[in-house]
C-alpha cells in the first residue's frame, strides 16, 4: 500500500484513504462543443501511460476531499512529490527527490 | 518436430527418455522479416502460429523481452468464458473458445482445457437483472449460459455458502457450461512449439527499443537489444507494455497500465469442480489440476509497471473468498504475484491496424485476455496477412475512441473483467 502526503493536510497518510484520479495537467477545452472528434478522443480517451514519471491526480476522498497532483515513478511505485491543485507542472528528473 | 504421442511416450520410457528434443529451436536473428510479431507471450505466438499456418507467412520472428509465456500468459487465472454482453464481444471470445475445443489436437500438445463451467454469482438486484440480461443476451448470439437458483448453484458447486445470513448472500447465478479453465503455461509452450515447427523464428532476451520507419512512414524494422531486424509488417502484442512499444511509433494509445495480482493456495485434494467468479464481492476462484485454488484479486488504482500490487488488495479478495467458502477460511496462501495488464476505456480489446502503414496492434485485453488467446491470434494473423481485419475484429478499432462506437463492456460488467 503506498504511503501519500496530501498537501493540504500536510501528512503522510495510507492510501485506503486516497482516490487516484488519473493523469493530471488535461485541461478539459472550454469550447467542448465546437471541437473536432479527433480533438475530443485526445482529450478525453487518450492517455500518456508512461513507464517512468507520471504526473497524476489524487482525491484525499477520505480525508479533506481535496484533489492535488502527484509525481510518482510508475516502476518503482515511488512518489517524488505531491503539489497543490492548481499548481504548475513541476520539472523534476527520476531519481531526484523534490 | 517428433509428434507426441501414447506411442513416442513408450517409446522413451525404453531409452531412459533421451530422445525428447527441444520443443522449440532458439535460432540467430535474420538481418529481415517478413512479419514480426512483439511479444511471446500467449496471444502473439497463437499469431505466429495461424500466420503459418493459415496464411503462408513463415518467415516470422516473434521478439520477446524476457522469455516466453513469462508476463501475464504465465500470470493469469486460466478462466475461459464467452457470457459477454454485446454483439462483437460475443463474437470474438465465443470464436475462442470454439478453438479452445480441439487445441490439443490442433497443437498436439495438451493445453489441458477443462469445461467445467463458469458460474458467476448474483447478491443483490442489479446482479439478477444484469445477469439474467447477460444470459438473454447470450442467448441470442447462440452463447450456452443459463440461470440458476441458490439451491442449483450450490448443488453444482458444494462448497458455496448460499446462506441467507451472508453478508452478500447468494440470491442466483449463471452457469456458462462450455466455460472452463486451461493450462496457462502449455498455451505458451503449444503455440511456441507449433510455429516453431512451421519455420517461426522465437527470439527470447531481445527487447525492441525503437520502430525504425521509412520516409514514408512505413514500418521498417525494429530497433533491439540484439541490433536492427528489418521487417515489412510489424504487429504489437505486448500486453501491458503496448502503450510503450506504440509510443516509439509516435501512436498515443488510449491504454492505462494497472497491475493486477493472483494468488494460489497450498494443494488439496479434489474439492473445487468449476470456477465461480462473483463481480459484486470481487472474487474468483478455480481449482488448478495440481490441487492449488487460484483465486484472482483486482487491479490496484493507480497506473503501474511494477508487476507487484498492493497487500490490501489481496485481503479484500480473500475476505469475500471466505465468505463465500467458508470451508476455505484455514488454507494457507502459497504464492501471490502481480502482472501489468492494459486496459482501454471501454474495457474491449483493441485487435486492428494503426495509422502507421505496416504497424498492427493487439492490445487492451485488460484483466481478461487468457480467455481469447486462440481467437485473438486467429483474427489478428488475419488483420495482418490481408492488411484487413477479419469481420470478428471488424469492431475492434482504434478509430471507435474517436467515432465513439465503444463495445461498452465496461458499463456492461461494471468492473474489468
Amino acid at each position: 500500500m503506498l504511503l501519500i502526503h496530501c498537501p493540504y493536510c500536510d501528512e503522510d497518510r495510507p492510501e485506503l484513504e486516497f482516490r487516484n484520479a488519473g493523469e493530471a495537467h488535461i485541461a478539459r477545452p472550454e469550447n467542448i462543443a465546437e471541437i473536432s472528434d479527433e480533438e475530443f478522443a485526445q482529450f478525453f480517451f487518450i492517455r500518456t501511460n508512461p513507464k517512468g514519471l507520471i504526473y497524476e491526480r489524487w482525491r484525499h476522498i477520505h480525508g479533506c476531499a481535496r484533489f492535488f497532483n502527484a509525481v510518482r515513478d510508475s516502476v518503482s511505485d515511488k512518489f517524488l512529490m505531491t503539489y497543490k491543485a492548481g499548481e504548475k507542472r513541476p520539472t523534476v528528473k527520476a531519481g531526484e527527490k523534490a | 518436430m517428433r509428434k507426441y504421442s501414447v506411442f513416442a511416450i513408450a517409446r522413451e520410457a525404453m531409452r531412459a527418455h533421451k530422445g525428447w528434443d527441444a520443443q522449440w529451436s532458439s535460432p540467430e536473428p535474420r538481418a529481415e522479416y517478413d512479419v514480426i510479431i512483439v511479444g511471446a507471450g500467449g496471444h502473439g505466438l497463437a499469431t505466429a502460429y495461424y500466420l503459418a499456418k493459415n496464411h503462408g507467412i513463415t518467415n516470422i520472428a516473434v521478439l520477446e523481452k524476457g522469455w516466453l509465456g513469462g508476463g501475464n500468459t504465465g500470470r493469469n487465472t486460466t478462466i475461459i468464458r464467452s457470457n459477454y454482453l454485446y454483439d462483437e464481444s460475443a463474437g470474438i471470445y465465443d470464436h475462442a473458445v470454439k478453438l479452445w475445443d480441439g487445441l490439443s489436437q490442433d497443437l498436439n500438445y495438451n493445453v489441458m482445457y477443462s469445461a467445467r463451467g463458469v458460474m458467476m454469482l448474483a447478491h443483490n438486484v442489479h446482479d439478477v437483472q444484469s445477469l439474467k440480461r447477460h444470459v438473454h443476451a447470450n442467448r441470442l448470439n447462440g452463447i450456452d449460459n443459463e440461470w440458476m437458483t441458490p439451491e442449483q448453484a450450490k448443488a453444482y458447486c458444494p462448497p458455496l455458502n448460499i446462506s441467507p445470513d451472508a453478508r452478500y448472500p447468494v440470491v442466483g447465478a449463471t452457469l456458462q457450461r462450455r466455460g472452463g479453465t486451461a493450462r496457462h503455461d502449455a498455451v505458451a509452450w503449444g503455440y511456441a512449439r507449433a510455429a516453431s515447427d512451421r519455420g517461426v523464428h522465437i527470439i527470447q532476451n531481445c527487447e525492441v527499443k525503437g520502430i525504425r520507419r521509412s520516409a514514408n512512414g512505413h514500418v521498417t524494422g525494429v530497433e533491439t537489444s540484439r541490433g536492427f531486424i528489418g521487417a515489412k509488417k510489424v504487429g504489437v502484442v505486448a500486453a501491458g507494455h503496448s502503450s510503450v512499444i506504440m509510443q516509439m511509433a509516435d501512436v498515443r494509445m488510449p491504454l492505462e497500465s494497472y497491475p493486477l495480482q493472483a494468488l494460489v493456495s497450498e494443494p488439496v485434494k479434489p474439492c473445487f469442480p468449476c470456477v465461480v467468479m462473483s463481480n459484486t464481492v470481487h472474487a474468483y476462484i478455480s481449482q488448478s489440476d495440481k490441487g492449488e485454488l487460484v483465486i484472482g484479486a483486482g487491479t490496484d488504482q493507480y497506473i503501474s509497471y511494477s508487476q507487484t500490487g498492493g497487500l490490501h488488495i489481496l485481503t479484500h479478495t480473500l475476505d469475500a473468498i471466505c465468505e463465500m467458502f467458508p470451508v476455505f477460511s484455514r488454507m494457507k496462501m502459497l504464492r501471490s504475484w502481480g502482472g501489468i495488464v492494459d486496459v482501454t476505456p471501454d474495457r474491449s480489446p483493441i485487435l486492428a491496424k494503426t495509422p502507421v502503414p505496416g504497424l498492427y496492434v493487439n492490445c487492451g485485453w485488460g484483466t481478461g485476455g487468457f480467455k481469447a488467446t486462440p481467437g485473438s491470434g486467429h483474427v489478428f494473423a488475419h488483420t495482418i496477412a490481408n492488411d484487413n481485419p477479419h469481420p470478428i475484429n471488424a469492431g475492434f478499432t482504434l478509430e471507435r475512441f474517436r467515432s465513439g462506437r465503444l463495445i461498452d463492456e465496461a458499463a456492461a460488467a461494471a468492473v474489468a473483467h
